[in-house]
């Protein structure tokens, strides 16, 4: 079961991969990158099933932590082109 | 575990070769992220955690940011460059040379390769005896090789220092007053 799971894991990079070099705009690409990086949370995981290590969850959950966090940063920086940005309302 | 690691070394040489292609630098940037987190799945593939935590972390994280910070003091197109041969010929000759080194190597986890029987029970036996820690990694880089750490700190301040140096000159002459 766990074997299917990771094909499924798998293929679905594929297509993410697709979407990512496809784009076309910047939050085409942002969202299938974001999409990869689920799925790396989804294949560490999956991995740590298969190779009868399950504490290998709590590594996916970190990754899906700094996943969150960088994609925020990412579409700040897209937005902004600043991560120190203490006005909102001077949007560029 | 082999057939993924192929299919995840397939996904690097494509985005590789993507984001070689690619004229949009916004996007080539972006994708390095995808690079990034498909070397850390692949570390983790071969039981290295820590360091695919740290290539998930700077590499789909920091360094993107980093990248984006100098993308937006540039432009956002390539030039278009005429086909040069001479640096492929240069990487494919030092790739060859590399794997021709590694076919030298000892075979992947052996136990009895020179580097497990070298100085490593030392440190394993020595951990707990000399500095009462129990994770042997720790104790190597913060003990028995401190100042080889401390030098590799220094170096990435120095780095830091000097990147931010860049981008802040950059923004200031950008933005008029600082």
């Amino acid at each position: 079961m766990f074997a299917a799971a990771m094909a499924g894991v798998l293929v679905t990079m594929a297509l993410a991969l697709v979407a990512a070099a496809r784009g076309p705009s910047v939050f085409d690409r942002l969202l299938a990158i974001n999409l990869f990086g689920t799925k790396t949370v989804l294949l560490i995981a999956v991995t740590g099933f298969l190779v009868g290590r399950p504490e290998w969850l709590d590594l996916a959950l970190v990754y899906a932590l700094i996943n969150f966090v960088a994609m925020i940063a990412l579409l700040k920086f897209v937005r902004f082109g600043s991560l120190g940005h203490d006005d909102l309302d001077a949007e560029r | 575990m082999a057939p993924i690691e192929l299919l995840l070394f397939a996904f690097l040489i494509a985005v590789a070769l993507l984001v070689a292609r690619l004229r949009d630098l916004l996007a080539a940037a972006l994708l390095l992220g995808i690079f990034s987190l498909l070397c850390a799945g692949l570390f983790v593939l071969n039981d290295a955690v820590d360091v695919a935590f740290t290539e998930a972390a700077v590499g789909a994280g920091v360094s993107t940011i980093l990248l984006l910070g100098t993308l937006s003091l540039t432009r956002r197109e390539e030039k278009s460059q005429p086909t040069r041969w001479a640096p492929l010929v240069v990487v494919f000759v030092t790739g060859g040379a590399l794997a021709l080194g590694i076919l030298d190597m000892p075979a992947y986890g052996d136990p009895t390769a020179p580097i497990h029987q070298h100085l490593a029970p030392d440190y394993i036996a020595g951990t707990a005896a000399e500095f009462g820690i129990p994770n042997v990694v720790t104790a190597i880089l913060t003990s028995y090789r401190g100042f080889d750490t401390l030098g590799e700190t220094a170096v990435i301040v120095t780095a830091a220092i000097g990147i931010l140096a860049l981008l802040a000159s950059g923004r200031r002459w950008k933005g008029g007053a600082p």
